[in-house]
């Protein structure tokens, strides 16, 4: 067969599609895989190694990698998570394997997870209440251990509660403070606001005294109890109840109690509060912050592209004007997003949020209202960056609505816009839909634009909440996006926060698949229903 | 007495598309509540001419037309007459069926709603009478709020005469109705059109000489944008007065 006729029937060219289909597929199933596999094993509770080194050494933690020693050619070395920061300075230690002398997994080994310095590994010698202490090799330990806990989590929600109790009484006079302080910077007369502000705080101190006294009833309480464990190397420490999150013996579980650390630990990591600048508890905050801002994003972006699509292929006439908006439409896609951020921030932070701040807030400034990065503002940001999806979304749904039916409704004496509004748009729902969807993929994993408009590593509250407004569009906000880069990439401690990383990686990617699929389903089911109207 | 005020009619129409003139002088008047086919070899401008009457070539790009067209006696151009009022009264029926995506109910009412009529009662009854005199009550009564997506071309078909019908205009304009349909279905539609004569006077657009000679009182042979010859269909068929009707009807050429 000569090249000519080989390249005309195209077998190669075959095997070299497929070759490019195979290469996108391996590189999105190796993605997937890996923050799967990493994400999904990091809450299982893996069995505590106890190691006995050659120079007498005794090391407890778990094993966390293994690689090959760089120093000793054929050999291995596997790292060790050991914990106890606040002992040893470092979370994980490497060890070669020839120098490993004895191997073992101890049944009494715990590790603690706690509120500050990481995980502590260690053999547990007595757990001392206020009264009496239990010792750990008594059968009633391990509850007694687990009760404990339980007590110290549950005075910490009730001291949270009591805190944001404070915090909405202290608000009358943060807000009359900064009315006086914008008035004393002024030169204005004060003396009447300084009058109400001490009234204010007279009240305020009247309210607070008895959330004080419970307070330091709970906080004397959380002090006491306190659980002394051993280290590997057999130094004792005294480590205060309410200061551990979870107790696990991993070693001496049943696989259905290990499977139930695994769920709780997920159920912390969805539904909990960060702890140690993020890299440990939970997300939620940056899930909600993700959900709530796509979805301020999806309800500015898809009225605003609809009706300039609608506009642009129903109303206006094709000439140069058009094809020039529908140019810069599309260059408008191909912009940088940091180029949306710094557009976003000098645009909606500093005219639209300062003008309102100006208007409606000034006797609070300079302490900025609006004139600030918000969820609103990141939102707004987000609509500009992805109205041109949803304008040529839109736009090829309606070019695909049949003139047959446009027509059908004309020669009913439908209007122009009657026909638009009741038979066009029902029409053009799917290709709508789409645009959506695309919007909010697109939306949900940016992030460069919100570091500039109002996520931040650590919001103090959601932007939803029981206190009017209910719904605080001017404050700052978590995102999963902005959650990755920080604690990937900022946090104190990298390494121990990898498989946070991996985990919220999971969380967002399996947050956009959700939200693809369910449009998907509506859409199709849409398509479905209009399909067979062409016979 | 005078003869009966014809329910269309357009006198020494021209009309075309770009400079092009697609039908050069009709004089032609339809007589009310009566069945008038047009036929014609493609392109002779039959659709053209139907669609003048409601307007719908005004839509189109580079139309223009000289000459008058009434429609109930009156001037389908009178600038009194909205041309959203014209299409109450001229209705109109498209080749290819084309429901709303909306329920049954929805798209037989879609004119009255336009019209701004709000009775139930009212609505109801004329939505009973629409999907009777299209033959499609018996059909959907029971499924009134299903999708008109979910029926079959010749019931979509149907479904669209009713539409039409729900504005109870004076005439209805067909424009080849059975284009698109089987031959069961097209059978079911020649019988509803033959009824329909009771309630509106109907010009029907048909490539279809044995649909002419099956459903239409009158027919009107155009060719090439002229109108050859015009009469009661029995009469036309048996004994064509022009020579090219004559080829036409006998299958010479078209």
């Amino acid at each position: 067969m000569s090249v000519r006729r080989f390249l005309a029937v195209g077998t190669a060219q075959r095997w070299l599609t497929a070759a490019a289909l195979l290469l996108a597929l391996a590189m999105i199933v190796g993605l997937v895989t890996v923050v799967v596999r990493v994400a999904a094993g990091f809450f299982w509770p893996h069995p505590l190694v106890e190691l006995v080194l050659a120079d007498g050494t005794r090391l407890l933690g778990e094993e966390s990698g293994r690689d090959v020693d760089p120093a000793v050619a054929g050999a291995t070395r596997v790292r060790i998570k050991v914990g106890n920061r606040e002992l040893s300075g470092a979370d994980f230690v490497w060890v070669r394997e020839v120098e490993v002398k004895e191997r073992s997994e101890p049944r009494d080994a715990w590790l603690l997870e706690r509120r500050e310095y990481g995980t502590f590994y260690g053999t547990p010698r007595r757990l001392e209440g206020p009264r009496s202490a239990v010792d750990a090799t008594a059968p009633g330990f391990a509850a007694a251990l687990a009760k404990a806990i339980d007590e110290a989590a549950g005075r910490f929600d009730e001291e949270r509660a009591l805190l944001a109790r404070a915090d909405r009484l202290h608000a009358p006079v943060a807000r009359l403070q900064a009315r006086f302080n914008a008035a004393t910077v002024a030169g204005r007369d004060t003396t009447a606001l300084k009058a109400e502000l001490d009234a204010a705080r007279a009240r305020e101190q009247e309210a607070l005294a008895p959330l004080l006294e419970r307070l330091a009833g709970l906080r004397a309480a959380l002090a006491e109890g306190a659980l002394v464990i051993a280290t590997a190397g057999g130094e004792e420490k005294a480590i205060p109840v309410s200061g551990i999150v979870r107790a696990v013996a991993p070693n001496g579980l049943s696989t259905p109690a290990k499977l139930a650390v695994y769920l709780a630990r997920w159920w912390e990591f969805l539904a909990g509060a960060p702890r140690e600048s993020n890299t440990e508890g939970g997300i939620f905050p940056a899930i909600f912050g993700t959900a709530l801002m796509v979805l301020l994003m999806t309800v500015a972006v898809v009225p605003l592209g609809v009706v300039t699509a609608v506009y642009l292929n129903e109303y206006a006439r094709d000439n140069a004007f058009t094809a020039a908006v529908r140019l810069a439409l599309a260059n408008l896609a191909g912009v940088p997003s940091i180029v949306f951020g710094a557009f976003g921030l000098a645009f909606f932070v500093y005219t639209v949020g300062g003008g309102i701040d100006r208007l409606f807030f000034a006797d609070t400034l300079p302490t900025p209202t609006f004139g600030t990065g918000g969820i609103l503002w990141a939102s707004l940001t987000l609509a500009l960056l992805t109205v041109p999806v949803v304008v040529v979304a839109t736009e090829e749904g309606l070019q695909s609505v049949p003139q047959a039916v446009r027509d059908g409704a004309r020669a009913l004496g439908a209007t122009r816009w009657q026909t638009l509004r009741r038979v066009v748009l029902p029409y053009a729902a799917p290709g709508i839909l789409t645009g959506a969807i695309l919007a909010v993929a697109r939306g949900a994993g940016e992030v460069a634009p919100l570091m500039l408009t109002g996520v931040v590593k650590l919001a103090p509250s959601l932007a939803l909440d029981g206190t009017a407004p209910f719904l605080h569009l001017d404050r700052k906000f978590m995102h999963l996006g902005f959650h990755i880069y920080d604690v990937g990439f900022q946090s104190p401690n990298v390494e121990a926060a990898k498989p946070m990383v991996y985990a919220t990686v999971l969380v967002l990617l399996v947050l956009v698949v959700l939200l693809n699929v369910t449009a998907i389903v509506l859409r199709t089911r849409l398509r479905r229903r209009l399909k067979r109207a062409v016979v | 007495m005078s003869a009966p005020r014809p329910a269309l009619e357009a006198v020494n129409l021209v009309a075309g598309f770009a400079g092009q003139e697609v039908l050069r002088g009709i004089d032609l008047a339809v007589p009310a509540r009566r069945i008038t086919a047009l036929i014609g070899p493609s392109g002779c401008g039959k659709s053209t001419l139907l669609r003048c009457f409601n307007r719908m070539n005004d839509h189109l790009a580079g139309f223009f037309r000289r000459g008058r067209l009434n429609a109930s006696g009156r001037d389908v151009y009178d600038p009194a007459w909205s041309l959203e009022e014209l299409r109450f009264t001229v209705g109109m029926v498209f080749q290819k069926p084309n429901p709303f995506p909306m329920s049954i109910r929805d798209n037989v009412l879609f004119g009255p709603s336009l019209a701004g009529v709000h009775d139930r009662a009212a609505l109801d009854t004329t939505l009973e009478s629409s999907l009777r005199h299209a033959n499609l009550w018996d059909e959907v009564k029971d499924r009134l709020d299903a999708s008109a997506l979910d029926m079959s071309g010749g019931q979509q078909q149907r479904l669209c005469i009713a539409r039409a019908l729900a504005s109870s205009p004076d005439i209805l304009l067909l424009d080849e109705p059975a284009s698109a349909l089987d031959p069961i279905a097209t059978v079911r539609l020649e019988e509803t059109v033959r009824e329909l004569a009771d309630v509106v006077t109907v010009l029907l657009v048909t490539h279809n000489l044995q649909q002419a000679a099956r459903v239409a009182h009158r027919t009107a042979f155009l060719y090439l944008g002229e109108l050859i010859e015009e009469g009661e269909t029995t009469a036309m068929f048996a004994t064509p007065r022009e020579r090219l009707t004559e080829e036409y009807i006998t299958g010479r050429f078209g």
